[in-house]
């Protein structure tokens, strides 16, 4: 079993640890030299439920689960029922658990695959405070060749807090685990890197997105808690301060939305987070900063819809209201990320956006990216920082909203002498003062419309590889599956074009037109039930190709050999 | 506050902008209008280190007709604009204006918030006991038996809202009653509440003549609070006069010494490098 | 009409002071009238605001008297807010709340009168308590100015017809700006 790559997944349930042995595990594996990701999931209690770590490890960077699983390892077997969806086995997958732990809770669904017994249980009440699940980190660790100093140094970082009693304990219990597993199956180990020269990091796209953020310029945040966001905001509350910024735990998403205008209104640069329940109650004061012109950033970390939905799964159902959720016209910037590593990049460009034409942009990142820990390269340093057009010097009268070539005027800033208005949500003319003129109207609508049409993007728009005569077009984290299938693709001589879209509002209709020269057969893939995408690209540009849509809403995230799949149907058919 | 070593006295009249408003002859907004900038003007701050937030109705009219830098808001919000602007930029004088209806009801919230949170800036709130600008609805302060409202011709018959009492408990640092017809006076205790640190809350008893012209009457019921209660700094006493003096005492009803909301923002870029380090493997 | 404004809060105890009041009263009157006629022409009634616009005129003339009066005095200078009058707000000139888009000249003229005569209860509060005789003495000249004022309101104001019941009725429902 030679691999470039390991699937594993861990489940257990009633405060098994499950997710810190999954951390620890990801942690060992990078310091070893392994890229990779882990991401979460667990059954609805707050404390004690049943829990799941998914992970994949490769030798090379990767956006996309595979299509399969390798490895789980179950702490009990009962444990694994709930997360039989997300975990797809094959018959040669190895299924380790512990029979004794399932006596009273149930056992194995019925899944392929290979079983094998390891008394994690027993062999933890042989070391003093001793836990089944760093019985299973070593287990594990045995089985796909992690050095014992490796799981001695994740332990440090990740048990810190608990203390040098408790990572000793784990370190023993480790070792037993190792011990044990020697009588499993062990995993061909693929060359690594361990000591590369490439600087790598271990970050989530929450995280990333928040440097993203502090790296474009924002210093102020007001937000209200929502999953899958929060810990974006908790990354930035203590990150803020270190660069003199602040974040401000606002009553709700309303307060949150009002605050980040007023603080931008008076100069800086502001964002929040939130997700979708959120973004809707907030589609009303976005429209505000539309209309008086005002730039904020308002990341999206979409899950499941609708409504209260499920909120600890991903999903790209947002699309619709982030393009067409504010009342009248109201037209404004909406990016997504593309992966983990994309969230930093996207975010920090959305700041610049933002700010250059004055203007609330929605960054659509999603559940799947914002809380998946990824092992990756360093970043590219970016160079997209705010900066806003200010008026140096002001004549007899200042006209805030003055139209020009661009359709941005220059903003002046609270304490600038001779630049004094009042923004505001009512139309007005060129100095700022209501009016329900019609040129006013015709010509204000006009101004913020151009503003963002006629903005130069380059290349960032959209990520478009290959150049076949077939074309999968994608956006967000779906493009991280649709990359991988194309690459499996393009290794045996097959060249599908990709083309996954960074910038979503405003249409780019000369770009698109120019990726799709050539592109004979066009097939969407989006994670929404009702192929808002499709929709989208529909309405906003003309599709002269034949086209055909593979959709699915959340909560299972695509599959690259789902997506070759219907490749192979269409193309198939078509008797290529 | 401007530190300027020249002290130019402005004009009241200098704060006003060239838009004329168009509230109706008779509104008690007028006399707000000029209480600002008669208080701006004895405070010496120049109109370009003000801001007034404000959010939708007669009274959010407001920053419009003033020489400052302003931000007309939707309905409710003021309060959180206000909040935002006033942390990022502390060196701003922010004052909130706006009404009844969209301070205590669709804006309640952010009401309790912010005098809980007690940032420094003052909320002026035009009382008049009624949704003007949306032709006459009960707002949250009127008065459970007025049955003129379309929407209530019965009357509400609930509770009205007692704002005062509120912000005190809710942590403002000063509570004021005024009446729009002592534009003087009231400019003088906007001076006070403006001055003074945290969430100066100053309720504005202002009629509307369109759709209550009964209130031209208000000014003949108000009296000034006793002496002995003007300006206590004990929350306790306050609070039974807010709660018992039925609406009618005006002046400076509370002066407090509650912790005032102001994280420190300077924003730097320095240090950025150093946050690669929680990422680095 | 309102007669809750008297005197001054407090004794006035100079001729300087008192003419600084005086001064400070026909100020604000002024503004008062300008303000008055900005929002009849908001409001298109015209003849009422070229009646306020006058008005402030005639103030204005007040004003000069005054000015010429205080010739060679050093007058306390506190601004316009920082006098003391009692219930509130100075006596003189239109009084906000007694406007309405509707008003016709003869309103616009009761509103002048009452001014007037508030102004004329002010400084005989001024002469009841005075102190000082300089002060009584003049105290009772402006009484008589004020009374004066008054009067030549009141011929001006038989010129227009007393309006009629129902003259602030207007067959349009009001607006809904937002």
């Amino acid at each position: 079993m030679n691999r470039q790559s390991l699937s594993i997944a861990l489940t257990g349930s009633g405060g098994s640890g499950v997710m810190t042995t999954g951390s620890l595990l990801l942690e060992a594996a990078s310091r070893s030299g392994w890229y990779g990701f882990m991401s979460r999931s667990s059954g609805p209690q707050i404390r004690g439920g049943e829990a799941a770590a998914v992970i994949r490890l490769a030798t090379e960077p990767v956006e996309s689960p595979d299509d399969s699983f390798d490895l789980v390892l179950a702490i009990d077997p009962a444990s694994l029922n709930r997360f039989v969806a997300e975990i797809p086995l094959r018959e040669d997958s190895l299924i380790v658990t512990d029979s004794a732990a399932g006596r009273r809770s149930g056992g194995l669904p019925e899944v392929p695959g290979r079983v094998f017994d390891l008394p994690m249980q027993e062999l933890a009440k042989t070391v003093q405070g001793g836990r089944p699940n760093m019985i299973a980190l070593g287990a594990i660790a045995k089985m796909i060749g992690l050095s014992e100093a490796s799981i001695h140094s994740a332990l440090e970082k990740i048990l810190a807090s608990k203390g040098p009693d408790i990572i000793e304990t784990s370190r023993v219990c480790v070792q037993a685990g190792l011990t044990a597993g020697t009588e499993l199956p062990i995993f061909d180990q693929p060359q690594l890197d361990g000591a590369s020269a490439l600087e790598r990091w271990s970050v989530t796209g929450n995280e990333a997105a928040g440097m993203g953020a502090i790296r474009g310029g924002v210093r102020f945040v007001a937000a209200y808690p929502i999953t899958p966001a929060t810990e974006l905001l908790e990354w930035l509350a203590s990150s803020l301060p270190r660069v003199g910024g602040v974040l401000v735990q606002a009553e709700d998403e309303l307060a949150s939305i009002n605050q980040i205008i007023g603080a931008s209104f008076g100069g800086t640069p502001a964002l929040t987070a939130t997700s979708g329940p959120g973004l809707a109650l907030m589609t009303e004061s976005i429209g505000l900063a539309v209309c008086s012109e005002v730039p904020v950033v308002i990341m999206d970390v979409m899950r499941c819809g609708p409504s209260t939905g499920i909120a600890t799964k991903s999903e790209q159902s947002d699309l619709n209201i982030a393009l067409n959720g504010l009342h009248g016209d109201a037209p404004h910037l909406v990016l997504a990320p593309t992966s983990v590593t994309d969230c930093l990049f996207t975010t920090q460009w959305a700041v610049h956006l933002a700010e250059a034409m004055q203007t609330p942009a929605i960054v659509l990142s999603d559940q799947s990216l914002g809380q998946t820990r990824a092992i990756v390269e360093r970043p590219a340093d970016v160079s997209f920082i705010a900066k806003r057009l200010v008026p140096e010097q002001f004549e007899d009268s200042y006209y805030r909203y003055a139209v020009g070539e661009s359709g941005v005027s220059p903003m002046s800033v609270p304490g600038q002498a001779g630049g004094q208005y009042t923004a505001d949500g009512l139309e007005h003319n060129q100095a700022g003062v209501p009016s329900s003129m019609p040129e006013d109207h015709y010509s204000q609508l006009e101004k913020r419309e151009r503003k963002i049409n006629d903005f130069d993007y380059g290349q960032h728009w959209a990520d478009l590889e290959g150049s076949g005569s077939t074309a999968v077009i994608t956006w967000g984290s779906a493009t991280g599956p649709v990359r991988e299938a194309l690459s499996r693709l393009r290794e045996q001589g097959n060249d599908v074009r990709l083309i996954s879209l960074r910038l979503l509002a405003p249409e780019r209709p000369l770009e698109m037109a120019e990726a799709l020269k050539g592109v004979k057969r066009l097939l969407v893939v989006e994670q929404s039930h009702s192929r808002q995408f499709h929709r989208y690209l529909r309405s906003a540009y003309d599709l002269t190709t034949e086209v055909r849509v593979f959709n699915r809403p959340g909560p299972l995230p695509f599959r690259p050999d789902e997506i070759i799949q219907q490749l192979a149907d269409w193309t198939g058919e078509a008797g290529t | 506050m401007s530190s300027d070593t020249l002290q130019v006295q402005l004009q009241p009249k200098e704060y006003k902008s060239a838009v004329k408003p168009v509230w109706c002859p008779g509104c008690g907004d007028f006399g707000v209008l000029g209480s600002i900038t008669k208080a701006l003007a004895g405070l010496h701050i120049q109109p370009e280190n003000v801001a007034i937030i404000s959010g939708i109705g007669c009274s959010s009219r407001m920053p419009t007709y003033l020489n400052t830098y302003g931000f007309h808001g939707v309905h409710g919000r003021a309060l959180a604009l206000a909040t935002g602007l006033k942390t990022a930029r502390p060196d701003i004088t922010v004052i909130a204006t706006g009404g009844d209806g969209d301070g205590f009801s669709i804006g309640g919230n952010h009401f309790l918030h912010t005098c809980r949170r007690n940032p420094n800036m003052t909320y002026i709130v035009m009382d008049n006991q009624v949704y003007g600008m949306t032709k006459g609805q009960a707002s949250p302060t009127t008065e459970p038996n007025w049955q003129k409202g379309k929407l209530t011709p019965a009357g509400t018959g609930i509770n009205p809202f007692q704002p005062l009492a509120i912000a005190l408990a809710s942590g403002a640092n000063f509570i004021a009653r005024c009446s729009s017809s002592d534009s003087n006076g009231t400019a003088r205790v906007l001076m006070q509440a403006i001055e003074h640190p945290g969430f100066s809350m100053v309720q504005v008893l202002s009629p509307c003549v369109t759709f209550r012209p009964e209130q031209r009457e208000w000014k003949n019921r108000l009296i000034p609070a006793p002496e002995e209660m003007q300006a206590t700094s004990d929350a306790a006493e306050a609070a039974r006069l807010l709660l018992t003096d039925e609406g009618v005492y005006t002046g400076i009803l509370y002066k407090g010494n509650r912790p005032v909301y102001q994280p420190k923002l300077e924003s730097s870029m320095e240090n950025i490098a150093e946050f690669e380090e929680e990422f680095r493997i | 009409m309102s007669d809750s404004i008297k005197g001054p809060a407090r004794t006035i105890g100079s001729t300087e002071e008192l003419l600084a009041y005086s001064l400070a009263m026909e100020t604000e009157a002024v503004d008062r009238f300008n303000d008055l006629a900005e929002q009849m022409e908001t409001h298109h009634n015209y003849e009422v605001a070229d009646m306020f616009r006058k008005l402030a005129k005639i103030e204005g003339l007040h004003i000069d008297n005054v000015s010429r009066a205080a010739e060679g005095k050093q007058l306390p200078s506190l601004l316009a807010w920082e006098y003391e009058w009692q219930g509130g707000e100075s006596p003189e000139g239109g009084l906000m709340e007694e406007a309405h888009y509707l008003m016709q000249p003869w309103h616009a003229i009761e509103l002048a009168m009452h001014g007037e005569m508030r102004a004329a209860a002010f400084y005989r509060h001024v002469a009841d308590t005075a102190v000082d005789d300089g002060v009584l003495k003049m105290a009772l000249e402006l009484v008589e100015e004020e009374e004066e004022h008054v009067e030549l309101l009141k011929k001006w104001q038989e010129r227009y017809p007393k309006p009629a019941e129902g003259w602030d009725e207007d067959l349009d429902p009001p607006a809904m700006l937002e």
